[in-house]
């Protein structure tokens, strides 16, 4: 359990998903305006992390690892060159069905992320992730423990930054950096700040 | 449609480098941008990877696109760019292995660059092949215009090295500073400042709600009204 807990805080804190390893940042710019909407995206996020890290955990677990096949007789297959293809194709199908089941049952969640839920396959940190999960060798628990706590951590990181921006609607601003310009540096202080928990031995 | 002629070729090829441009401006393919920017070489080879994916994606999502139905369409989308994706990687395992490890998962994050699936959507789903690969390899100069930019620097100022070899004198200390990922979010900014500096259409409206009651623009408002 203690190793765990471990595991998650580092994943939120020092390997923050957003802040450490810039994944998903098309929509952590994109989306970060306000923080009603950052929320509502974060919670997606958090969620679908939550389902597709373990399930592609199982996947290449039991058919694209080498020799992974053996438990159906074949004993020297190698299928991790489909390893993306098919990564893809869960998130995608998770989200497809996330969609339709929150539709049917928790039509107010629904509702709140809207537009959130069919873009977030594209988001880089979804996919990353699951490349991630494979890279370190985690396995069932702590793939799920991974996946939930990168979610929390860029759910966290884009809160954080929709605060930010709300308040530097009133700041005088040189023209060219306006927008865009000084999110780009924002968001390079606050990694530098989420750097700082890089020293915390768990 | 008309024909392309060589003006229209080349406005889709270099209008992506500084006045659409996919970092800058457009908000896509951010993520890549800022990992692989610490040595020059990866940087090279990760550019190579991306703006070959763009232009081939955008070709055959092109040919494609009117046998795509309209509800599936993300998934046949993705399904072509994970297919080039993995091409890619295999090359780049055979033939860069090195600069493949160091990569790591950036080359499967191609998939999901927001470059390939924003292009793919924009504009090859709308347009013929021919264009719309000259427009994928446009954005992917764009692409590789800021990550060069950027690698240039932290590598000259970061190590003192270019490519690999010294230029900067012994006494160079090496700058931890912008050996750090986050640097290049700072670069960044600076470098969309400098550009929306030289072109001025790209600056964005100022959202502050307490401007609206200053004096000032209220006269600008009137003068423009008038005028």
């Amino acid at each position: 359990m203690a190793e765990l807990t471990s595991l998650f805080v580092r994943t939120v804190f020092i390997e923050n998903i957003a802040l450490s390893l810039f994944l998903g940042m098309c929509t952590f710019f994109a989306i970060s305006k306000q923080v009603k909407a950052a929320f509502g995206l974060g919670l997606a996020v958090i969620v679908v992390l939550t389902l597709t890290v373990p399930l592609n955990n199982i996947i290449y677990t039991y058919v694209l690892k080498e020799g992974a096949l053996s438990w159906a007789g074949l004993e020297n297959t190698n299928l991790e060159f489909v390893e993306l293809i098919t990564y893809i194709g869960v998130i995608a199908a998770a989200v497809q069905i996330l969609e339709m089941f929150l539709d049917k049952y928790v039509p107010a969640l629904y509702n709140q992320l809207g537009i959130f839920l069919p873009l977030i396959t594209v988001n880089c940190a979804i996919l990353g992730a699951s490349l991630i999960m494979v890279e370190k060798n985690y396995n069932l628990i702590e793939s799920v423990t991974y996946g939930f706590g990168a979610g929390f951590g860029w759910a966290l990181a884009i809160v954080l930054l929709a605060g930010i921006r709300e308040k530097l609607k009133y700041s005088d601003i040189p023209e060219g950096l306006r927008g865009l310009g000084i999110t780009y540096i924002i968001v390079g202080l606050m990694s530098f700040g989420f750097m700082s928990f890089g020293g915390i031995i768990l | 449609m008309k024909p392309l002629t060589f003006k229209e070729s080349k406005q889709l090829l270099f209008a992506p480098i500084i006045e659409n441009n996919p970092i800058a401006l457009q908000i896509l393919g951010i993520c890549s941008a800022l990992a692989v920017t610490v040595k020059m070489d990866v940087t090279l080879v990760m550019c190579a990877a991306l703006t070959s994916v763009v232009a081939l994606s955008n070709f055959f999502i092109s040919l494609l696109r009117f046998y795509i139905p309209e509800n599936i369409r993300i998934i046949v989308q993705m399904t072509v760019i994970a297919s080039l994706v993995i091409i890619v990687d295999e090359i780049l395992k055979a033939y860069a292995y090195e600069a493949s490890k160091q990569l790591s998962v950036f080359v499967g994050l191609i998939i999901t660059n927001c470059i390939v699936m924003g292009r793919a959507e924009a504009y090859a789903m709308k347009n013929p092949p021919i264009r719309s690969f000259l427009d994928g390899l446009g954005n992917g100069l764009g692409y590789s215009f800021i990550l060069i930019v950027v690698a240039t620097i932290r590598e000259i100022f970061g190590s003192g090295t270019f490519l690999g070899l010294q230029v900067m004198p012994d006494s160079y200390p090496t700058n931890n500073f912008l050996l750090l990922p986050p640097s290049s979010f700072i670069i960044i900014g600076l470098m969309i400042w400098a550009i929306r500096s030289i072109s001025t259409s790209q600056v964005e409206e100022d959202e502050n709600p307490l401007k609206a009651h200053t004096f000032k623009p209220l006269v600008a408002k009137k003068e423009a009204s008038n005028g």
